[in-house]
């Protein structure tokens, strides 16, 4: 259970153990111990919301740099939609690639046109399969760690097709294999505008590997790359998505795609979370499929990007308006069956608070009386984003009673007012003279 | 051979207020995080969830109010509605598919489709209701 990686890690250095990140944390995985925060890994979604709100930037993406590409003899790029949407609009998609070759890469394969595959896919596997309804795209992997930890009963709503950026890489990798190049000196980069991209790599979903070898944040990328990009600089076109792929990186992009199909597209963890608690309820009856974003906007509102996500989804949208929409041909069903997902995913059941049901019940009576004791306050001054989280975590033994300040200070209070009981009491060989000498 | 242990029931009780709809799925929505906690299956919890919140979207649209209480023990959970009225006058025709008394204002809020008490009965492994004109409806539902 310790070996999970995730992306999203802390720069302990930075950190002044305020309490923002536990309040914004979607999973309650994070807590602040001896001054200083620290990820409940196995509880991590990876979707970033504590990269976004840290005033004092001590949470980092672990991602890899430019440089790393150099290990490889011929690195393929594999930019994100959302990468489009980060230069305004002077700058065109060729230039863009263009920039990414002049930068060292030796091919670039887009995630925009694995995209229209993965959107051919899902259509053609929607309409030939039985699937429970509302089927969950698996496109943001901080979605469907969402769903493992907090909505087990959703995970078989998940569509089993890989994701655009998996699809990309492994065409990219069979395309170089096709040309002659040797597969270990080819290095797959995932140019990414998340934290929760780089995990996916790492622990994949639904896949035993990855086809991608590195992930690059666009951040990281984005001063090189804007120097390289010389503005309305004639380039050649390389071009291999159309708008439909590009639109993905916004919000309803995806969704739009699916033709004759009643979607709910919603961004935002907390509002995501919102959505799938109804489903779970069985409201939002009459929605077939649903896009649920980590980041508010889409992927254009990725931790990892620079661009004002407002402005870059302005951006994305006047393409895929401008640009006729057209979806690359896919083999008829079932040929496509390389996109599905080769193993099932298991709910991380990291909330239950004890393998054995008794004494999960028992440590929930426990919690309940706790809870009852503590201040109601929610204030998060003893490092637990809820006083509900601080006994959750006092009957886990992961924190006492007097890390609440208010119980601390009763405790104080208790403690002083015996040492003035004390302090009044006298050795019985004391007489009453002694006691008014003093 | 050891006599089995009695466990003491987890009960979680709420009080739902006839047209509060702000609250609504309140209930449900807290018994369903109590049960991921416990370590309850997806697939029963899914149950479970549908039978709360349709019992108590129920005590919300037709009752002057009511309760829902929660009767958690391993594995077993036994939802009670109860109300203080109006009562079903016919409670057969009550429990057909497709049958509903709601008006025009509650049905473009995506409501009454007449759907609730069929898909209470289906999610539960026991179920009963019992209904007077002018004290109130009971139900219960035994989901394991
Ligand atoms: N607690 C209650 N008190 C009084 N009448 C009720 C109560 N519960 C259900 N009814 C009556 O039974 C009918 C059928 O209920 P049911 O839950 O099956 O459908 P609905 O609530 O009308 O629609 P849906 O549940 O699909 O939104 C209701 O329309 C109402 O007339
Ligand atoms: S919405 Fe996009 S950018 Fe945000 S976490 Fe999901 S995949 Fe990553
Ligand atoms: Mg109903």
């Amino acid at each position: 259970m310790n070996s999970y990686f995730h992306s999203v890690t802390l720069d302990k250095e930075l950190c002044r153990g305020c309490t923002n990140c536990i309040k914004r944390c979607p999973t309650e995985a994070i807590r602040v111990r001896e001054g200083k925060a620290k990820i409940i890994d196995v509880r991590c979604i990876d979707c970033g919301e504590c990269i976004r709100i840290c005033p004092h930037h001590a949470k980092l993406a672990l991602t890899d740099t430019l440089e790393s590409i150099k290990k490889f003899k011929y690195p393929v790029a594999l930019p994100a939609p959302s990468l489009y949407g980060q230069f305004g609009s002077e700058v065109t998609i060729n230039q863009i690639i263009t920039g990414l070759l002049e930068l060292g890469f030796y091919k670039v394969e887009e995630v925009a046109y694995g995209a229209e595959l993965v959107s051919r896919a899902v259509e053609d596997f929607l309409q030939h399969n039985y699937f429970p309804k509302p089927a969950i795209s698996a496109a943001c992997p901080a979605v469907l760690r969402l769903i493992q930890v907090k909505f087990p009963e959703l995970i078989n709503h998940i569509i089993p097709i890989k994701a655009p950026m998996e699809t990309a890489a492994a065409l990219a990798r069979e395309e170089m294999q096709k040309e002659g190049y040797p597969s270990k000196e080819v290095g797959i980069f995932f140019i990414s505008p998340c934290a929760a991209k780089v995990t996916a790599v790492k622990n994949p979903l639904g896949t035993s590997t990855s086809a991608v070898d590195g992930v690059i944040g666009i951040s990281e990328l984005f001063g090189p790359l804007s120097k390289i990009i010389k503005k309305r600089q004639e380039v050649p076109n390389l071009r291999k998505s159309t708008a439909a792929g590009v639109s993905w990186a916004v919000t309803g992009g995806e969704s739009r795609l699916l033709r004759d199909i009643r979607y709910l597209a919603v961004d935002g963890i907390v509002d995501v979370s919102r959505v799938f608690e109804e489903v779970v309820m069985g409201r939002l009856i009459g929605v077939e499929f649903i896009e649920g974003l980590a980041c508010v906007g889409g992927c254009v509102g990725g931790p990892l990007t620079v661009e004002n996500p407002f402005m870059a989804k302005a951006l994305i949208n006047s393409y895929a308006k401008a640009k006729q929409v057209k979806l690359p041909e896919l083999p008829p069903h079932p040929d496509w069956q390389d996109l599905l997902w080769e193993n099932k995913i298991k709910p991380l059941d990291v909330l239950r608070l004890d393998d054995d049901m008794k004494v999960a019940m028992q440590k929930m009576e426990a919690m309940e009386s706790l809870q009852q004791a503590l201040p109601g306050l929610d204030c998060g001054s003893c490092g637990a984003p809820t006083c509900r989280a601080l006994a959750e975590d006092i009957v886990q033994k992961q924190a006492d009673e007097v890390d609440c300040v208010f119980k601390l200070r009763e405790k104080v209070t208790e403690l002083a007012e015996m040492m003035v009981e004390l302090s009044s009491k006298m050795p019985p060989s004391m007489g009453e003279k002694d006691k008014q000498k003093r | 051979m050891k006599k089995e242990e009695r466990i003491k029931p987890i009960v979680m009780r709420f009080v739902v207020e006839q047209g509060n709809f702000q609250l609504a799925g309140e209930a449900s929505s807290r018994i369903k995080s109590r049960l991921l906690q416990l370590g309850f299956s997806g697939s029963l919890i899914r149950r479970i969830a549908i039978a709360t919140y349709e019992a108590e979207m129920n005590l919300v649209i037709h009752s002057y109010g009511g309760t829902i209480e929660a009767q958690i023990i391993p594995e077993i959970v036994t939802i009670l509605a109860s109300d203080t009225g109006p009562g079903i006058p016919d409670l057969e025709k009550a429990m057909q598919e497709g049958f509903s008394t709601a008006p025009e204002e509650i049905r473009e809020m995506g409501f009454g489709a007449g759907m609730g008490l069929p898909n209470m009965r289906n999610c539960s492994t026991e179920f009963e209701i019992v209904s007077e004109i002018g004290k109130g409806t009971n139900i219960t539902m035994v989901i394991s």
